[in-house]
Protein backbone atom coordinates (compact mmCIF):
# COMPACT_ATOMS: atom_id res chain seq x y z
CA UNK A 1 0.00 0.00 0.00
CA UNK A 2 1.20 3.43 -0.86
CA UNK A 3 1.13 6.13 1.77
CA UNK A 4 -1.03 9.17 1.05
CA UNK A 5 2.09 11.13 0.33
CA UNK A 6 3.36 8.54 -2.12
CA UNK A 7 -0.03 8.39 -3.79
CA UNK A 8 0.07 12.13 -4.23
CA UNK A 9 3.62 12.02 -5.52
CA UNK A 10 2.73 9.29 -8.00
CA UNK A 11 -0.22 11.30 -9.28
CA UNK A 12 1.90 14.44 -9.46
CA UNK A 13 4.48 12.66 -11.64
CA UNK A 14 1.80 11.23 -13.92
CA UNK A 15 0.34 14.69 -14.47
CA UNK A 16 3.65 16.08 -15.65
CA UNK A 17 4.50 12.98 -17.68
CA UNK A 18 1.10 12.84 -19.38
CA UNK A 19 1.29 16.48 -20.31
CA UNK A 20 4.73 16.09 -21.86
CA UNK A 21 3.84 12.89 -23.69
CA UNK A 22 0.61 14.15 -25.21
CA UNK A 23 2.29 17.39 -26.21
CA UNK A 24 5.12 15.39 -27.82
CA UNK A 25 2.62 13.20 -29.64
CA UNK A 26 1.05 16.25 -31.26
CA UNK A 27 4.36 17.88 -32.14
CA UNK A 28 5.74 14.66 -33.60
CA UNK A 29 2.88 14.68 -36.12
CA UNK A 30 4.92 17.39 -37.85
CA UNK A 31 7.96 15.24 -38.57
CA UNK A 32 8.42 15.32 -42.33
CA UNK A 33 5.76 17.98 -42.87
CA UNK A 34 7.32 21.18 -41.49
CA UNK A 35 7.43 24.51 -43.32
CA UNK A 36 11.21 24.23 -43.78
CA UNK A 37 13.67 21.42 -43.21
CA UNK A 38 15.30 23.26 -40.32
CA UNK A 39 11.94 23.36 -38.52
CA UNK A 40 11.46 19.64 -39.05
CA UNK A 41 14.67 19.14 -37.18
CA UNK A 42 13.76 21.63 -34.45
CA UNK A 43 10.29 20.19 -33.87
CA UNK A 44 11.66 16.65 -33.75
CA UNK A 45 14.07 17.88 -31.10
CA UNK A 46 11.28 19.36 -29.03
CA UNK A 47 9.24 16.17 -29.31
CA UNK A 48 12.25 14.14 -28.24
CA UNK A 49 12.83 16.39 -25.23
CA UNK A 50 9.21 16.08 -24.18
CA UNK A 51 9.21 12.30 -24.55
CA UNK A 52 12.38 12.22 -22.48
CA UNK A 53 10.67 14.24 -19.76
CA UNK A 54 7.62 11.97 -19.87
CA UNK A 55 9.80 8.88 -19.56
CA UNK A 56 11.65 10.33 -16.59
CA UNK A 57 8.48 11.16 -14.67
CA UNK A 58 6.72 7.90 -15.64
CA UNK A 59 9.71 5.92 -14.47
CA UNK A 60 9.66 7.70 -11.12
CA UNK A 61 5.89 7.22 -10.85
CA UNK A 62 6.40 3.50 -11.44
CA UNK A 63 9.15 3.38 -8.84
CA UNK A 64 6.80 4.93 -6.29
CA UNK A 65 3.99 2.56 -7.15
CA UNK A 66 6.45 -0.34 -6.95
CA UNK A 67 4.18 -2.95 -8.48
CA UNK A 68 6.01 -3.73 -11.68
CA UNK A 69 4.48 -1.04 -13.87
CA UNK A 70 6.65 0.51 -16.54
CA UNK A 71 6.59 3.75 -18.50
CA UNK A 72 4.88 1.89 -21.34
CA UNK A 73 2.08 0.61 -19.12
CA UNK A 74 1.24 4.21 -18.24
CA UNK A 75 1.54 5.42 -21.81
CA UNK A 76 -0.16 2.61 -23.67
CA UNK A 77 -2.48 0.81 -21.29
CA UNK A 78 -4.51 3.54 -19.66
CA UNK A 79 -7.74 4.94 -21.00
CA UNK A 80 -8.87 8.49 -21.63
CA UNK A 81 -10.22 9.05 -18.13
CA UNK A 82 -6.89 8.10 -16.60
CA UNK A 83 -4.78 10.64 -18.47
CA UNK A 84 -4.02 13.85 -16.57
CA UNK A 85 -2.65 16.14 -19.28
CA UNK A 86 -4.02 19.64 -19.72
CA UNK A 87 -6.56 20.04 -22.48
CA UNK A 88 -4.44 22.55 -24.36
CA UNK A 89 -1.74 20.07 -25.35
CA UNK A 90 -4.18 17.52 -26.76
CA UNK A 91 -5.84 20.01 -29.13
CA UNK A 92 -5.17 19.06 -32.75
CA UNK A 93 -2.73 21.31 -34.58
CA UNK A 94 -4.16 20.59 -38.02
CA UNK A 95 -0.77 21.42 -39.50
CA UNK A 96 -1.10 25.04 -38.45
CA UNK A 97 2.47 25.96 -37.57
CA UNK A 98 1.45 29.14 -35.77
CA UNK A 99 -0.94 27.22 -33.56
CA UNK A 100 1.79 24.71 -32.69
CA UNK A 101 4.28 27.43 -31.82
CA UNK A 102 1.75 29.37 -29.77
CA UNK A 103 0.86 26.24 -27.83
CA UNK A 104 4.50 25.41 -27.26
CA UNK A 105 5.15 28.95 -26.10
CA UNK A 106 2.23 29.21 -23.67
CA UNK A 107 2.78 25.78 -22.17
CA UNK A 108 6.55 26.18 -22.31
CA UNK A 109 6.54 29.37 -20.24
CA UNK A 110 4.46 27.56 -17.65
CA UNK A 111 6.75 24.52 -17.64
CA UNK A 112 9.78 26.75 -17.35
CA UNK A 113 8.51 28.39 -14.17
CA UNK A 114 7.22 25.10 -12.77
CA UNK A 115 10.54 23.32 -13.29
CA UNK A 116 12.46 26.30 -11.95
CA UNK A 117 10.56 25.92 -8.68
CA UNK A 118 10.74 22.13 -8.68
CA UNK A 119 14.53 22.32 -8.82
CA UNK A 120 14.19 23.32 -5.15
CA UNK A 121 12.02 20.30 -4.32
CA UNK A 122 12.94 18.35 -1.19
CA UNK A 123 12.48 15.23 -3.29
CA UNK A 124 15.81 14.65 -4.98
CA UNK A 125 14.44 12.76 -7.95
CA UNK A 126 11.95 15.53 -8.67
CA UNK A 127 14.58 18.23 -8.34
CA UNK A 128 16.92 16.23 -10.58
CA UNK A 129 14.30 15.71 -13.27
CA UNK A 130 13.39 19.39 -13.07
CA UNK A 131 17.02 20.45 -13.45
CA UNK A 132 17.34 18.34 -16.59
CA UNK A 133 14.02 19.44 -18.03
CA UNK A 134 14.48 23.17 -17.52
CA UNK A 135 17.45 23.25 -19.87
CA UNK A 136 15.27 21.80 -22.61
CA UNK A 137 12.26 23.97 -21.85
CA UNK A 138 14.43 27.10 -21.89
CA UNK A 139 15.20 26.29 -25.50
CA UNK A 140 11.56 25.52 -26.34
CA UNK A 141 10.42 28.86 -24.96
CA UNK A 142 13.08 30.72 -26.87
CA UNK A 143 12.41 28.90 -30.10
CA UNK A 144 8.62 29.15 -29.91
CA UNK A 145 8.80 32.74 -28.63
CA UNK A 146 10.97 33.75 -31.59
CA UNK A 147 8.41 32.28 -33.95
CA UNK A 148 5.50 33.96 -32.18
CA UNK A 149 7.28 37.28 -32.69
CA UNK A 150 8.19 36.55 -36.31
CA UNK A 151 4.68 35.44 -37.20
CA UNK A 152 2.96 38.17 -35.19
CA UNK A 153 5.09 40.90 -36.71
CA UNK A 154 5.59 39.25 -40.10
CA UNK A 155 2.94 39.64 -42.78
CA UNK A 156 -0.69 40.64 -42.47
CA UNK A 157 -1.69 37.02 -43.02
CA UNK A 158 0.70 35.60 -40.43
CA UNK A 159 -0.38 38.22 -37.93
CA UNK A 160 -4.03 37.33 -38.35
CA UNK A 161 -3.37 33.62 -38.21
CA UNK A 162 -1.27 33.66 -35.08
CA UNK A 163 -3.62 36.14 -33.38
CA UNK A 164 -6.41 33.64 -34.06
CA UNK A 165 -4.30 30.89 -32.51
CA UNK A 166 -3.79 33.03 -29.44
CA UNK A 167 -7.51 33.77 -29.25
CA UNK A 168 -8.28 30.09 -29.45
CA UNK A 169 -5.64 28.94 -26.98
CA UNK A 170 -5.82 31.68 -24.39
CA UNK A 171 -8.89 30.35 -22.54
CA UNK A 172 -7.03 27.03 -22.10
CA UNK A 173 -4.18 28.69 -20.22
CA UNK A 174 -6.28 29.05 -17.10
CA UNK A 175 -6.16 25.31 -16.64
CA UNK A 176 -2.38 25.32 -16.51
CA UNK A 177 -2.54 26.82 -13.02
CA UNK A 178 -5.19 24.53 -11.59
CA UNK A 179 -4.26 22.57 -8.51
CA UNK A 180 -6.03 20.41 -5.98
CA UNK A 181 -5.46 18.60 -2.68
CA UNK A 182 -2.68 16.50 -4.28
CA UNK A 183 -0.69 19.69 -4.77
CA UNK A 184 -1.58 20.96 -1.32
CA UNK A 185 -0.17 17.85 0.32
CA UNK A 186 3.04 18.02 -1.70
CA UNK A 187 3.40 21.76 -1.11
CA UNK A 188 3.11 21.17 2.64
CA UNK A 189 5.95 18.68 2.38
CA UNK A 190 8.20 20.93 0.33
CA UNK A 191 8.03 18.61 -2.66
CA UNK A 192 6.00 20.88 -4.94
CA UNK A 193 5.21 24.60 -5.02
CA UNK A 194 2.15 26.76 -5.33
CA UNK A 195 1.52 27.44 -9.04
CA UNK A 196 -0.36 30.61 -8.22
CA UNK A 197 2.90 32.02 -6.85
CA UNK A 198 4.34 32.36 -10.36
CA UNK A 199 1.20 33.24 -12.23
CA UNK A 200 2.00 36.93 -12.47
CA UNK A 201 5.51 36.09 -13.63
CA UNK A 202 4.06 33.86 -16.32
CA UNK A 203 1.71 36.64 -17.44
CA UNK A 204 4.66 39.01 -17.64
CA UNK A 205 6.69 36.51 -19.68
CA UNK A 206 4.01 35.98 -22.28
CA UNK A 207 2.89 39.62 -22.36
CA UNK A 208 6.40 40.79 -23.18
CA UNK A 209 6.62 38.49 -26.17
CA UNK A 210 3.10 39.42 -27.33
CA UNK A 211 4.06 43.08 -27.23
CA UNK A 212 7.03 42.38 -29.50
CA UNK A 213 4.78 40.28 -31.71
CA UNK A 214 2.14 43.03 -31.86
CA UNK A 215 -0.41 40.51 -30.58
CA UNK A 216 -3.09 41.21 -28.03
CA UNK A 217 -4.47 38.94 -25.36
CA UNK A 218 -8.18 38.38 -26.00
CA UNK A 219 -10.48 39.95 -23.46
CA UNK A 220 -13.97 39.13 -22.33
CA UNK A 221 -13.49 35.39 -22.23
CA UNK A 222 -16.36 33.85 -20.36
CA UNK A 223 -15.49 30.20 -20.72
CA UNK A 224 -12.27 28.61 -19.44
CA UNK A 225 -12.05 24.93 -20.38
CA UNK A 226 -10.95 22.54 -17.68
CA UNK A 227 -10.92 18.82 -16.98
CA UNK A 228 -7.38 17.44 -17.32
CA UNK A 229 -6.83 16.94 -13.60
CA UNK A 230 -9.93 14.79 -13.42
CA UNK A 231 -9.33 13.01 -16.71
CA UNK A 232 -12.21 14.67 -18.52
CA UNK A 233 -10.83 15.47 -21.95
CA UNK A 234 -11.87 16.98 -25.26
CA UNK A 235 -13.49 14.97 -28.04
CA UNK A 236 -10.16 14.97 -29.86
CA UNK A 237 -8.36 13.02 -27.19
CA UNK A 238 -9.83 9.57 -27.82
CA UNK A 239 -8.56 9.65 -31.38
CA UNK A 240 -5.08 10.59 -30.25
CA UNK A 241 -4.99 7.67 -27.82
CA UNK A 242 -6.51 5.25 -30.32
CA UNK A 243 -3.70 6.03 -32.70
CA UNK A 244 -0.91 6.10 -30.14
CA UNK A 245 -1.95 2.93 -28.31
CA UNK A 246 -3.10 0.83 -31.23
CA UNK A 247 -0.25 -1.69 -31.42
CA UNK A 248 0.16 -2.44 -27.69
CA UNK A 249 -3.62 -2.67 -27.36
CA UNK A 250 -3.99 -4.96 -30.35
CA UNK A 251 -1.17 -7.26 -29.26
CA UNK A 252 -1.20 -7.03 -25.46
CA UNK A 253 1.28 -9.89 -25.00
CA UNK A 254 3.84 -8.60 -27.44
CA UNK A 255 7.22 -7.13 -26.55
CA UNK A 256 8.51 -4.55 -29.00
CA UNK B 1 49.71 18.70 -65.11
CA UNK B 2 48.05 20.99 -62.62
CA UNK B 3 44.27 20.64 -62.46
CA UNK B 4 43.77 24.40 -62.62
CA UNK B 5 46.16 24.76 -65.52
CA UNK B 6 45.94 28.15 -67.21
CA UNK B 7 44.78 27.40 -70.67
CA UNK B 8 41.72 28.18 -72.72
CA UNK B 9 41.73 24.80 -74.36
CA UNK B 10 38.91 22.84 -72.78
CA UNK B 11 40.13 19.45 -73.92
CA UNK B 12 43.53 20.22 -72.44
CA UNK B 13 41.85 21.18 -69.18
CA UNK B 14 39.78 18.06 -69.27
CA UNK B 15 42.84 15.89 -69.80
CA UNK B 16 44.51 17.51 -66.84
CA UNK B 17 41.33 16.96 -64.81
CA UNK B 18 41.17 13.28 -65.76
CA UNK B 19 44.83 12.80 -64.97
CA UNK B 20 44.53 14.32 -61.56
CA UNK B 21 41.52 12.16 -60.77
CA UNK B 22 43.50 9.10 -61.82
CA UNK B 23 46.26 10.29 -59.51
CA UNK B 24 43.73 10.25 -56.66
CA UNK B 25 43.23 13.98 -56.24
CA UNK B 26 40.09 15.13 -54.48
CA UNK B 27 38.15 17.80 -56.40
CA UNK B 28 37.06 20.86 -54.43
CA UNK B 29 34.33 23.39 -55.38
CA UNK B 30 36.74 26.03 -56.69
CA UNK B 31 38.69 23.62 -58.88
CA UNK B 32 38.00 23.64 -62.57
CA UNK B 33 35.78 20.73 -63.58
CA UNK B 34 34.17 19.59 -66.82
CA UNK B 35 30.59 20.78 -67.15
CA UNK B 36 29.43 17.19 -67.45
CA UNK B 37 31.15 16.23 -64.20
CA UNK B 38 29.44 19.12 -62.42
CA UNK B 39 26.06 18.23 -63.89
CA UNK B 40 26.30 14.54 -63.10
CA UNK B 41 27.33 15.25 -59.54
CA UNK B 42 24.62 17.81 -59.07
CA UNK B 43 22.09 15.31 -60.38
CA UNK B 44 23.34 12.57 -58.05
CA UNK B 45 23.67 14.77 -54.99
CA UNK B 46 20.32 16.49 -55.36
CA UNK B 47 18.64 13.12 -55.93
CA UNK B 48 20.38 11.86 -52.84
CA UNK B 49 19.21 14.85 -50.77
CA UNK B 50 15.66 14.46 -52.08
CA UNK B 51 15.76 10.79 -51.12
CA UNK B 52 16.63 11.70 -47.55
CA UNK B 53 13.75 14.16 -47.35
CA UNK B 54 11.15 12.01 -49.10
CA UNK B 55 12.37 9.06 -47.05
CA UNK B 56 11.14 10.86 -43.93
CA UNK B 57 7.56 10.30 -45.07
CA UNK B 58 7.17 6.50 -45.00
CA UNK B 59 8.99 6.31 -41.67
CA UNK B 60 7.28 9.35 -40.20
CA UNK B 61 4.06 7.49 -40.94
CA UNK B 62 4.70 5.33 -37.85
CA UNK B 63 5.97 7.89 -35.35
CA UNK B 64 2.57 8.47 -33.78
CA UNK B 65 1.97 4.69 -33.65
CA UNK B 66 5.35 3.44 -32.43
CA UNK B 67 4.60 0.67 -29.92
CA UNK B 68 6.74 1.86 -26.99
CA UNK B 69 8.13 5.15 -25.78
CA UNK B 70 11.67 3.99 -26.46
CA UNK B 71 10.76 3.01 -30.04
CA UNK B 72 8.97 6.31 -30.53
CA UNK B 73 11.99 8.30 -29.38
CA UNK B 74 14.38 6.24 -31.53
CA UNK B 75 12.19 6.63 -34.60
CA UNK B 76 11.81 10.39 -34.19
CA UNK B 77 15.57 10.70 -33.75
CA UNK B 78 16.14 8.58 -36.84
CA UNK B 79 13.77 10.56 -39.04
CA UNK B 80 15.33 13.72 -37.66
CA UNK B 81 18.73 12.39 -38.75
CA UNK B 82 17.37 11.97 -42.27
CA UNK B 83 16.30 15.62 -42.29
CA UNK B 84 19.82 16.49 -41.19
CA UNK B 85 21.29 14.38 -43.99
CA UNK B 86 19.02 16.15 -46.45
CA UNK B 87 20.22 19.55 -45.26
CA UNK B 88 23.82 18.46 -45.30
CA UNK B 89 23.71 17.05 -48.83
CA UNK B 90 21.71 20.02 -50.17
CA UNK B 91 24.46 22.27 -48.79
CA UNK B 92 27.15 20.12 -50.35
CA UNK B 93 25.26 20.19 -53.65
CA UNK B 94 24.99 23.98 -53.48
CA UNK B 95 28.77 24.13 -53.91
CA UNK B 96 28.10 23.05 -57.50
CA UNK B 97 26.15 26.20 -58.19
CA UNK B 98 22.47 25.55 -57.57
CA UNK B 99 20.39 26.84 -54.63
CA UNK B 100 18.55 24.48 -52.34
CA UNK B 101 15.28 26.22 -53.21
CA UNK B 102 15.82 25.51 -56.90
CA UNK B 103 16.53 21.84 -56.21
CA UNK B 104 13.42 21.63 -54.07
CA UNK B 105 11.35 23.28 -56.78
CA UNK B 106 12.48 20.55 -59.16
CA UNK B 107 11.44 17.91 -56.68
CA UNK B 108 8.05 19.48 -56.09
CA UNK B 109 7.43 19.83 -59.81
CA UNK B 110 8.09 16.11 -60.21
CA UNK B 111 11.15 16.81 -62.37
CA UNK B 112 13.75 15.40 -60.00
CA UNK B 113 14.14 11.78 -59.03
CA UNK B 114 14.63 10.29 -55.60
CA UNK B 115 15.24 6.74 -54.48
CA UNK B 116 12.54 4.46 -55.88
CA UNK B 117 12.29 2.62 -52.58
CA UNK B 118 10.31 5.41 -50.92
CA UNK B 119 7.45 4.89 -53.32
CA UNK B 120 6.51 1.75 -51.42
CA UNK B 121 4.10 2.05 -48.49
CA UNK B 122 4.85 1.34 -44.82
CA UNK B 123 1.81 -0.67 -43.86
CA UNK B 124 3.01 -2.33 -40.67
CA UNK B 125 5.36 -1.61 -37.79
CA UNK B 126 7.71 -4.29 -39.15
CA UNK B 127 8.20 -2.11 -42.23
CA UNK B 128 10.01 0.36 -40.01
CA UNK B 129 12.40 -2.43 -39.09
CA UNK B 130 12.77 -3.43 -42.74
CA UNK B 131 13.54 0.13 -43.83
CA UNK B 132 16.22 0.55 -41.17
CA UNK B 133 17.81 -2.81 -41.82
CA UNK B 134 17.42 -3.30 -45.58
CA UNK B 135 17.01 0.18 -47.01
CA UNK B 136 19.55 1.87 -44.79
CA UNK B 137 21.72 -1.22 -45.12
CA UNK B 138 21.70 -0.84 -48.88
CA UNK B 139 22.33 2.88 -48.51
CA UNK B 140 25.37 2.18 -46.34
CA UNK B 141 26.89 -0.10 -48.99
CA UNK B 142 26.42 2.71 -51.51
CA UNK B 143 27.54 5.52 -49.26
CA UNK B 144 30.61 3.82 -47.84
CA UNK B 145 31.91 3.78 -51.39
CA UNK B 146 30.72 7.33 -52.10
CA UNK B 147 32.74 8.45 -49.08
CA UNK B 148 35.80 7.75 -51.23
CA UNK B 149 34.47 9.52 -54.32
CA UNK B 150 36.41 12.24 -56.11
CA UNK B 151 34.29 15.22 -55.05
CA UNK B 152 35.41 16.52 -51.64
CA UNK B 153 32.15 17.99 -50.26
CA UNK B 154 30.20 14.86 -51.20
CA UNK B 155 32.74 12.43 -49.82
CA UNK B 156 32.95 14.32 -46.51
CA UNK B 157 29.16 14.40 -46.24
CA UNK B 158 29.07 10.64 -46.79
CA UNK B 159 31.63 9.95 -44.08
CA UNK B 160 29.52 11.71 -41.54
CA UNK B 161 26.23 10.33 -42.75
CA UNK B 162 27.47 6.74 -42.78
CA UNK B 163 28.11 6.86 -39.06
CA UNK B 164 24.48 7.71 -38.42
CA UNK B 165 23.21 5.24 -40.98
CA UNK B 166 25.00 2.48 -39.12
CA UNK B 167 22.88 3.26 -36.07
CA UNK B 168 19.75 3.28 -38.23
CA UNK B 169 20.69 -0.05 -39.68
CA UNK B 170 21.13 -1.56 -36.22
CA UNK B 171 17.87 -0.17 -34.86
CA UNK B 172 15.99 -1.56 -37.86
CA UNK B 173 17.57 -4.97 -37.39
CA UNK B 174 16.76 -4.83 -33.70
CA UNK B 175 13.10 -4.10 -34.40
CA UNK B 176 12.90 -7.21 -36.57
CA UNK B 177 14.94 -9.32 -34.15
CA UNK B 178 12.46 -8.45 -31.39
CA UNK B 179 9.53 -9.32 -33.64
CA UNK B 180 11.13 -12.63 -34.61
CA UNK B 181 11.43 -13.72 -31.01
CA UNK B 182 7.91 -12.52 -30.21
CA UNK B 183 4.42 -13.87 -30.79
CA UNK B 184 3.29 -15.71 -33.91
CA UNK B 185 1.64 -12.53 -35.12
CA UNK B 186 4.83 -10.55 -34.67
CA UNK B 187 6.86 -13.16 -36.57
CA UNK B 188 4.35 -13.11 -39.41
CA UNK B 189 4.51 -9.32 -39.46
CA UNK B 190 8.31 -9.41 -39.77
CA UNK B 191 8.34 -12.05 -42.51
CA UNK B 192 5.69 -10.16 -44.44
CA UNK B 193 7.82 -7.02 -44.33
CA UNK B 194 10.83 -9.04 -45.49
CA UNK B 195 8.83 -10.41 -48.41
CA UNK B 196 7.71 -6.98 -49.50
CA UNK B 197 10.99 -5.03 -49.01
CA UNK B 198 13.68 -7.47 -50.16
CA UNK B 199 13.35 -7.03 -53.91
CA UNK B 200 12.77 -3.27 -53.86
CA UNK B 201 15.88 -3.00 -51.64
CA UNK B 202 17.92 -4.83 -54.30
CA UNK B 203 16.56 -2.46 -56.92
CA UNK B 204 17.98 0.49 -54.95
CA UNK B 205 21.37 -0.12 -56.52
CA UNK B 206 19.93 0.74 -59.88
CA UNK B 207 19.73 -1.21 -63.12
CA UNK B 208 22.40 -3.58 -64.21
CA UNK B 209 25.39 -1.64 -65.54
CA UNK B 210 24.59 -2.65 -69.08
CA UNK B 211 21.40 -0.63 -68.68
CA UNK B 212 22.80 2.22 -66.64
CA UNK B 213 23.39 5.17 -68.99
CA UNK B 214 25.63 7.22 -66.70
CA UNK B 215 27.84 4.50 -65.29
CA UNK B 216 30.82 4.77 -67.64
CA UNK B 217 31.47 8.47 -67.07
CA UNK B 218 30.88 8.24 -63.36
CA UNK B 219 33.33 5.37 -63.05
CA UNK B 220 35.95 7.22 -65.08
CA UNK B 221 35.65 10.25 -62.83
CA UNK B 222 35.65 8.17 -59.67
CA UNK B 223 32.28 9.49 -58.67
CA UNK B 224 31.37 5.82 -58.70
CA UNK B 225 34.04 3.35 -57.71
CA UNK B 226 32.12 0.14 -58.27
CA UNK B 227 29.35 -0.92 -60.60
CA UNK B 228 25.73 -1.20 -59.50
CA UNK B 229 25.94 -4.97 -59.79
CA UNK B 230 29.08 -5.14 -57.62
CA UNK B 231 27.42 -3.14 -54.88
CA UNK B 232 24.20 -5.14 -55.07
CA UNK B 233 26.19 -8.35 -54.68
CA UNK B 234 28.05 -6.89 -51.72
CA UNK B 235 24.74 -6.01 -50.05
CA UNK B 236 23.29 -9.48 -50.62
CA UNK B 237 26.39 -11.19 -49.31
CA UNK B 238 26.36 -9.25 -46.08
CA UNK B 239 22.60 -9.42 -45.53
CA UNK B 240 21.78 -13.10 -46.06
CA UNK B 241 23.43 -14.26 -42.86
CA UNK B 242 21.83 -11.48 -40.85
CA UNK B 243 18.44 -12.68 -42.03
CA UNK B 244 19.25 -16.28 -41.16
CA UNK B 245 20.46 -15.30 -37.70
CA UNK B 246 17.01 -14.12 -36.68
CA UNK B 247 15.06 -16.70 -38.66
CA UNK B 248 13.83 -14.55 -41.54
CA UNK B 249 13.48 -16.26 -44.88
CA UNK B 250 14.67 -14.38 -47.95
CA UNK B 251 11.94 -14.52 -50.60
CA UNK B 252 14.14 -15.88 -53.38
CA UNK B 253 14.13 -19.58 -54.28
CA UNK B 254 17.25 -19.16 -56.37
CA UNK B 255 19.32 -17.67 -53.56
CA UNK B 256 22.26 -20.01 -53.01
CA UNK B 257 25.86 -19.77 -51.85
CA UNK B 258 28.24 -20.28 -54.74
CA UNK B 259 31.47 -21.85 -53.52
CA UNK B 260 33.26 -21.00 -56.74
CA UNK B 261 32.51 -17.29 -56.91
CA UNK B 262 32.41 -16.97 -53.09
CA UNK B 263 29.18 -15.02 -53.49
CA UNK B 264 25.48 -15.72 -53.28
CA UNK B 265 23.70 -16.42 -56.53
CA UNK B 266 20.27 -14.88 -56.66
CA UNK B 267 17.13 -14.80 -58.79
CA UNK B 268 16.06 -12.42 -61.49
CA UNK B 269 15.07 -8.91 -60.41
CA UNK B 270 11.80 -7.66 -61.81
CA UNK B 271 13.15 -4.68 -63.73
CA UNK B 272 9.75 -3.93 -65.21
CA UNK B 273 8.57 -3.10 -61.73
CA UNK B 274 11.65 -0.95 -61.15
CA UNK B 275 11.09 1.09 -64.30
CA UNK B 276 7.40 1.41 -63.53
CA UNK B 277 8.26 2.87 -60.12
CA UNK B 278 10.95 5.27 -61.30
CA UNK B 279 8.65 6.45 -64.06
CA UNK B 280 6.04 7.50 -61.54
CA UNK B 281 3.86 4.41 -61.32
CA UNK B 282 4.84 2.95 -57.96
CA UNK B 283 2.27 2.52 -55.20
CA UNK B 284 3.15 5.83 -53.50
CA UNK B 285 4.72 8.10 -56.15
CA UNK B 286 1.71 10.38 -56.28
CA UNK B 287 1.23 10.38 -52.55
CA UNK B 288 4.86 11.28 -51.80
CA UNK B 289 4.81 14.16 -54.24
CA UNK B 290 1.54 15.36 -52.80
CA UNK B 291 2.84 15.12 -49.25
CA UNK B 292 5.93 17.18 -50.09
CA UNK B 293 3.86 19.71 -52.03
CA UNK B 294 1.30 19.99 -49.25
CA UNK B 295 4.00 20.63 -46.65
CA UNK B 296 5.56 23.23 -48.91
CA UNK B 297 2.30 25.02 -49.70
CA UNK B 298 1.11 24.79 -46.13
CA UNK B 299 4.36 26.37 -44.93
CA UNK B 300 4.41 29.19 -47.46
CA UNK B 301 2.85 31.74 -45.11
CA UNK B 302 5.38 30.83 -42.43
CA UNK B 303 8.33 31.32 -44.76
CA UNK B 304 6.83 34.57 -46.05
CA UNK B 305 6.39 35.83 -42.51
CA UNK B 306 9.95 34.96 -41.54
CA UNK B 307 11.23 36.78 -44.60
CA UNK B 308 9.05 39.83 -44.01
CA UNK B 309 10.10 40.00 -40.38
CA UNK B 310 13.79 39.74 -41.30
CA UNK B 311 13.35 42.56 -43.82
CA UNK B 312 11.68 44.76 -41.24
CA UNK B 313 14.49 44.18 -38.76
CA UNK B 314 17.04 45.03 -41.42
CA UNK B 315 15.47 48.37 -42.25
CA UNK B 316 14.73 49.33 -38.63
Amino acid sequence: MMTDLNKALNEFCLRIADNSLIHAQRISEWTGHGPILEEDIAMSNVALDLIGQARGFYTYAAQIEANGKTEDVYAFHRGEREFRNKLMVELPDNKDFGFTMMKLFLNGCFDYLMFRDLMKSTDETISGLAAKSIKEVTYHVRHAGDWVVRLGDGTQESHERVQNSLNELWPFTNELFEQDNIDTLLITNGIAFDKESFRSEWTKMVTEIFAKATLSIPENNTYFPTGGLKGVHTEHFGFLLAEMQYLPRMYPDAVW
Amino acid sequence: MDINVKTDDVSEKENAFNDSIQAGKVIEPKDWMPEKYRKQLLRMMSQHAHSEVVGMLPEGNWITRAPSLARKAILIAKVQDEAGHGLYIYSAAETLGMDRSEMIDQLLAGKAKYSSIFNYPTISWADIGAIGWLVDGAAIVNQTVLAKCSYGPYSRAMLRICREENFHNKQGYQILAYLMRGTQEQKAMAQDAMNRWWWPALMMFGPSDKESPNSADLLKWKVKLFTNDDLRQRFIDRTVEQAQAIGLKIPDDKLKWNEETRHYDFGEINWDEFFQVINGNGPCNKLRLKQRNDAHTNGQWVRDAAKAYAEKKKTN
